[in-house]
């Protein structure tokens, strides 16, 4: 019987770590940006039926990079989570904090346990509030650590880049198809220094709009709408009472 | 298991594993004592005495429904509240309307619209109205050992079917059982006399204000009649709640609108108690 290598601690969760970052590197990236009335979730995504944001509950809203069988089972349990709790208290004691929490909780957990394979997602919460400095966006690395961030966010493969460029360029109180185009421009942009185009068929976008009536602040953008918003960031004349005659 | 959900630690299992997009299935697999019909009842001798709502009427017209309902619960032979609020959206395209026991009725509301939420956002996508009317029926179902109790639940499900671009109307009897409903439906206890009153005043072609004041009218005949069916209070200024759902989703009358109706149908009630003829032939 040969005996087994000893690992350290921390060459293993290094050797983790790196599994689980390469995984996440293989998807696309995606980015979350405040805006003046809400909150914009915008990544490219061929596909229309396979969503990377979804709604969790009212005002919280959800976005993930990485293996879409991963991440779906989480925001499953995030929804059956929050359900739950706004089920057994009220809806106003579901918050994107202690959603964001738990999801640490659960990845931290899968991330040190020895029998399970590190998951290879990294997943941003974020919950709109009744103004801009209500609002809250964690973002959630594969290894359960949690960040607090503010105005933009990126995750995934080429994130870093993402966001620096975001961080330069982001400002509070644009409006929506400004903050659109400024999403769409970092995404489009290839680690190696070009850029290239991406269609709005292939652009998947949602938003957290505070100023929607319904108790359920989670939109989907689609189709004309999207096509008329990303007109308009491009042609700076962006006029919020347009905004509000597009609702669906 | 219980503490996991309350306090900040990891998902449990069972909130992870795949399975169904239904919310009372989970709840029933992981904390079956939260779904009301699992509830351990003691015996119970008697008639227990709770607050009951009374009559709720829907009407279809061309393009969606209406759904309504009076105010007062009642408890025996008194009035335990005038303001109660027995119509409720379901989701963006249904509304429901209850009549029974007041707080069995608005946790099963309460269980239904999350049912449906739920639903939608693990799908991704809404159930078809069908679908929405035979989970009701599902929880009036697990309801019938209260029922049995006296503690009777018997909703009207209301909602605008997208796929068939109509609306429609589900009638209720204890024991879950469910029937479509064809133009007018009531249910509660001064149901009887709303029907006869919508029965003479129905056409397939009415207008959504005709609607509106079709059921506002009915109610007036329900509560006329019937002790437990509260009409409009002018005084305290407490009016029907009147839902419409259309194409555009659910919408509920805001107070000055179903005020005006109420008030204009007073005005000539002053002048014909028995409210509007019917031709004879």
């Amino acid at each position: 019987m040969s005996t087994p290598f000893y690992v350290s601690p921390q060459q293993a969760m290094a050797d983790r770590a790196e599994y689980a970052r390469k995984g996440i590197a293989r998807g696309r990236s995606l980015v979350v940006l405040q805006y003046a009335d809400g909150i914009v979730f915008v990544g490219e995504n061929p596909s229309r039926a396979l969503h990377k944001f979804s709604e969790i509950y009212d005002r919280i809203g959800f976005a993930a990079a990485g293996k879409y069988n991963e991440y779906e089972n989480l925001r499953i349990g995030g929804v059956r989570y929050a359900d739950l709790r706004g089920y057994t208290y009220d809806r106003d004691d579901v918050t994107a904090r202690g959603l964001a929490n738990v999801y640490a909780q659960t990845l931290g957990t899968i991330f040190s346990s020895a029998a399970e394979k590190p998951y290879e997602v990294e997943l941003v919460v974020a919950e709109v509030g009744e103004t801009p400095e209500g609002d809250q966006i964690y973002r959630l690395p594969h290894d359960g650590s949690i960040v607090d961030e503010h105005g933009s966010v990126a995750v995934g493969g080429n994130a870093e880049q993402i966001s620096s460029y975001l961080d330069q360029r982001h400002q509070d109180g644009m409006s929506l198809a400004e903050a659109l185009k400024l999403a769409v421009q970092s995404l489009s942009r290839e680690p190696n220094g070009g850029e290239r185009e991406i269609p709005a068929e292939r652009l998947e976008v949602a938003v957290l709009d505070r100023t929607r009536p319904q108790q359920r602040k989670f939109r989907r953008i689609v189709g004309r709408q999207l096509g008329r918003l990303l007109e308009e960031g491009g042609a700076e004349t962006a006029t919020e009472a347009e905004d509000a005659e597009d609702e669906e | 298991m219980e503490a996991n959900t309350r306090s900040t630690g990891r998902l449990p299992a069972a909130f992870l594993t795949p399975g169904s997009s239904s919310f009372m299935d989970f709840l029933s697999e992981h904390q079956p004592e939260m779904l009301p019909g699992k509830r351990q009842l003691p015996p119970i001798q008697g008639v227990i005495e709770a607050p009951h709502g009374t009559t709720i009427v829907a009407v279809t017209f061309p393009g969606g429904v209406v759904l309504a309902g009076d105010r007062r619960a009642t408890m025996g032979n008194m009035i335990a509240q005038r303001d109660i609020e027995k119509v409720f959206p379901a989701d963006e395209y249904s509304a429901v309307g209850i009549a029974g026991t007041a707080g069995l009725a608005v946790e099963m509301v309460k269980l239904f619209q999350l049912e449906l939420e739920h639903f939608e956002k693990v799908e991704g996508t809404t159930l078809s109205l069908e679908g929405k009317a035979n989970r009701l029926s599902t929880m009036i179902r697990s309801n019938l050992g209260m029922a049995m109790q006296g503690l009777a639940v018997v909703p009207l499900f209301a909602g605008f079917d997208v796929d068939r671009d109509k609306g429609r109307i589900f009638s209720y009897d204890v024991t879950g059982g469910r029937s479509e409903e064809q133009g007018y439906a009531s249910t509660g206890s001064g149901s009887i006399f709303a029907r006869g009153a919508m029965k003479k005043l129905y056409r397939e072609d009415l207008t959504e204000e005709q609607a509106t004041t079709l059921v506002i009218q009915a109610l007036y005949d329900a509560a006329d009649d019937d002790s437990a069916t509260g009409g409009p209070d002018v005084a305290r200024r407490i009016y029907p709640i009147v839902t419409v759902i259309t194409e555009d989703g659910f919408r509920r009358l805001t107070d000055g609108e179903s005020s005006d109706i109420a008030r204009a149908i007073l005005e000539r009630r002053l002048e014909q108690p028995d409210g509007p003829r019917a031709a004879l032939l």
